[in-house]
C-alpha cells in the first residue's frame, strides 16, 4: 500500500510546504509499513532531480509530465490524483495546506469519495485522531477520520524535515483518463512577486501595525525582514487603510501564519490578530504601551518606540549576522 | 442567472472560546453567533453586487443546520437574496455540508456558486472544493476579484507569493475571500424585507447522514510562561536570545 503526496512546485521547485508533506507521509509511512509516492503533475525543467525528494522520505515520484497540466487546476488535478490511487489501490492522500493544496484535497475527497480533514498539525495518535488548529487558532481538536480512504492537508511549519541520504525512483506516469480537452479553467496570466519570502512559507515574518503611523515608515520594516531573511505582514487596519496589501493581512480574517519567529511591531495584539499567529513558535513584541495585549502571548518583549528599537535591532543582526 | 451562497453560522470573533466540563464540545452560552466574515463580507456582497448589475439574476442563499441558523440566514437576507433554505442537518464535517448542498444544487440547477474560504471556528475550508467535486464543476478556490461579463468569469485568485488570472464558464465554484468585495452593513429596509422573504426548510439526504469525521475532544493552547522583557537600548540582547536560547536566528 502507498501514502500518495501532491508535490506541489513552481516552475519545478518543490514548494517547502510540499516537502513537509513527503516528510510527514515517510514518519507515518514507517508505522505502517507503506511505501510514500510522491505526484509531481506539470513540467519540469530537470526532471532528474526529482530523485531528490527521497531526501524527505519520497520512495518512488510519479512525474506526470503534460504541458496542459502546467496550469494548476483543482478539477483536473483531482481527476489525475483519482486515477493514480484507484490504480495503487492506496487509501491515504496528503497534501500541504496551502493555496493549491487547500483547493485540491476537498475536490479530490469529493471524487475518490474519502472523508477529508484539513489543516491537521499531528501524526495519528495511538487512538487515531488527528490535531488540529481550531477557532483559528484559539484551541485545539482531536479528530477521527471514520472513512477507510482519508485526504488529509498538512498545516506548513509544523514538521520540520529531517533530511536522509535517499534517492527516489522517478517514473513517467500518464492519465488515461484525464485528457486536455477537460480542461475548464483557461489561467490568463500569473504574477508572482519575485524575490519576496511567500508569508506561508516563511520561517520569520516582521510584521507591522497601526503604530508605525504611515505607510512611509514602512522601509525600516522591510530592512529588518531582509537582513533576517525575513517576510513581511501587516494587520487587519494596516490593510483596512491600504498602507499595506490584503495579502499581507495576518490574523483570524486574513491569513494564519506558524513561522518559527514572529515579530511584530506596532501591534497591539486584538484577539482577532492573535488568532492568526498563535501557531509562531517564538514571538517577539516591540511596542511603546507596555499594556499592549500582545506581551501577553509574547515569549520576548521590547517596551519602547518603535522607530528607535528597530533601527537599532537592524544594525545588531547585521552585526550577528556579519553584515556589517 | 442563478446564484448560490452558501452560509454558515460561527461564533464572533471576539468570543472567548471555552468547551464543556468533558472538553467534548464548544461551551456556546454567552457566545454571540454571526455569519461567518468570509461567506458574509465577501462571497455574499459580491453576489449581491452581480445582482444589482444583472438585475435578473436569482439569488438564493443556503445554511446547514438546526432552527438555530435561521437568524444567520435573516441577518444575510437583510443585505441581499431573494430567498434561503435551511438544510435540516446538525453539521459535523464538510462531507455532509456538501452532500447537502449538492443535492440541493442538482434539484434547483444554479449556474454559480460562492462559498466563504472557510469558517473561522472549525477552518475546515473544504465545503466550496468538496461541493464542486461532488457536482463535478470546475472550482476556483481564494478569489479576490470576480467578474462576468455576461458569458465568461474572470476571477483572480491568491497563490503562494503571488496571483493568478483565470477564466471560466459557469456553471462554476468559487470560494471567496478578501479583495473580492467591501464589508456592507444592511440598511433598515433591507432589514425590513429581510422578514418577509421565504425560507424553506428542506430535509438533509440519507447519504448527509453518515459519519465522516467527529471530533474526539477539545483543549485550550497552552498558556505562554510570560514574556521575557529586554531593556530598549540592548536589542543585541534579544539577537543573542533569539539565537542561543530560541534558536530561531
Amino acid at each position: 500500500m502507498a501514502i500518495v503526496v501532491f508535490a506541489d512546485h513552481h516552475q519545478g521547485e518543490i514548494k517547502k510546504a510540499a516537502l513537509e508533506a513527503i516528510f510527514y507521509a515517510s514518519e507515518w509511512a514507517t508505522t505502517q509499513q507503506q511505501e510514500v509516492i510522491a505526484v509531481v503533475i506539470g513540467e519540469v525543467p530537470h526532471p532528474s532531480s526529482l530523485e531528490n525528494l527521497g531526501q524527505y522520505g519520497a520512495h518512488r515520484v510519479y512525474y506526470v509530465n503534460s504541458s496542459w497540466l502546467n496550469d494548476f487546476d483543482a478539477r483536473l488535478y483531482s481527476l489525475v490524483f483519482r486515477e493514480i490511487l484507484e490504480q495503487l489501490q492506496a487509501q491515504i492522500c496528503v497534501l500541504p495546506h496551502d493555496f493549491n493544496g487547500r483547493a485540491l484535497a476537498p475536490y479530490l475527497a469529493a471524487q475518490w469519495q474519502a472523508g477529508l480533514l484539513t489543516g491537521v498539525c499531528s501524526l495519528p495518535e495511538s487512538d487515531g485522531s488527528f490535531q488540529k488548529q481550531v477557532f483559528s487558532g484559539k484551541a485545539l481538536a482531536w479528530m477521527h477520520v471514520h472513512t477507510a480512504r482519508k485526504v488529509i492537508t498538512l498545516l506548513p511549519n509544523t514538521f520540520s524535515v529531517k533530511q536522509q541520504d535517499r534517492k527516489a525512483t522517478v517514473e513517467n506516469w500518464q492519465p488515461s483518463q484525464v485528457k486536455a480537452d477537460q480542461r475548464k479553467i483557461r489561467v490568463k496570466e500569473l504574477r508572482t512577486t519575485q524575490g519576496r519570502v511567500p508569508l506561508s512559507e516563511a520561517s520569520i515574518i516582521v510584521s507591522g501595525g497601526r503604530g508605525l503611523k504611515g505607510p512611509e515608515n514602512w522601509g525600516m520594516i522591510e530592512e529588518l525582514a531582509k537582513v533576517l531573511g525575513a517576510a513581511t505582514a501587516c494587520s487587519r487596519p494596516v490593510a483596512d487603510a491600504g498602507w499595506r496589501p490584503h495579502h499581507e493581512h495576518v490574523g483570524q480574517t486574513g491569513l494564519t501564519v506558524r513561522p518559527n519567529l514572529y515579530i511584530a511591531i506596532g501591534i497591539s495584539g486584538a484577539i482577532q490578530h492573535l488568532a492568526g499567529v498563535n501557531g509562531s513558535k517564538y514571538i517577539v513584541v516591540i511596542n511603546k504601551d507596555p499594556e499592549a495585549p500582545f506581551f501577553q502571548a509574547a515569549d520576548y518583549g521590547i517596551v519602547g518606540d518603535a522607530f528607535e528599537v528597530v533601527p537599532r535591532l537592524i544594525e545588531a543582526v547585521k552585526k550577528f549576522k556579519g553584515l556589517s | 442567472m442563478k446564484v448560490l451562497v452558501c452560509i454558515s453560522k460561527t461564533a464572533d470573533t471576539t468570543a472567548k472560546i471555552s468547551f464543556t466540563a468533558d472538553q467534548k464540545s464548544f461551551n456556546e452560552s454567552g457566545v454571540q453567533f454571526i455569519i461567518n466574515p468570509y461567506d458574509e463580507w465577501y462571497a455574499l456582497v459580491r453576489a449581491v453586487e452581480l445582482k444589482e448589475q444583472y438585475p435578473d439574476t436569482e439569488l438564493h442563499l443556503i445554511s446547514v443546520g438546526g432552527p438555530d441558523v435561521e437568524p444567520i440566514l435573516r441577518k444575510a437576507l437583510a443585505i441581499g437574496g431573494d430567498m434561503a433554505f435551511r438544510v435540516d442537518l446538525q453539521p459535523i464535517s464538510i462531507e455532509p455540508v456538501a452532500i447537502s448542498i449538492a443535492e440541493h444544487v442538482r434539484q434547483q440547477g444554479y449556474d454559480l456558486i460562492f462559498t466563504g474560504k472557510e469558517t473561522i471556528d472549525y477552518n475546515g475550508s473544504g465545503v466550496g472544493g468538496y461541493l464542486a467535486g461532488l457536482l463535478d464543476w470546475p472550482f476556483i478556490s481564494l478569489a479576490t476579484s470576480f467578474t462576468w461579463d455576461g458569458q465568461i468569469a474572470t476571477v483572480e485568485r491568491e497563490i503562494d507569493g503571488g496571483r493568478e488570472i483565470a477564466e471560466a464558464m459557469l456553471p462554476l465554484v468559487v470560494s471567496c475571500q478578501k479583495g473580492i468585495a467591501e464589508q456592507r452593513i444592511p440598511n433598515m429596509r433591507g432589514i425590513m424585507a429581510a422578514r418577509t422573504k421565504p425560507l424553506q426548510v428542506i430535509a438533509a439526504p440519507e447519504k448527509a447522514k453518515e459519519n465522516f469525521v467527529s471530533i474526539d475532544h477539545f483543549a485550550l493552547p497552552q498558556k505562554k510562561s510570560g514574556v521575557h522583557l529586554i531593556e530598549p537600548g540592548n536589542e543585541e540582547e534579544l539577537v543573542r536570545l533569539l539565537h542561543e536560547e530560541a534558536r530561531v536566528i
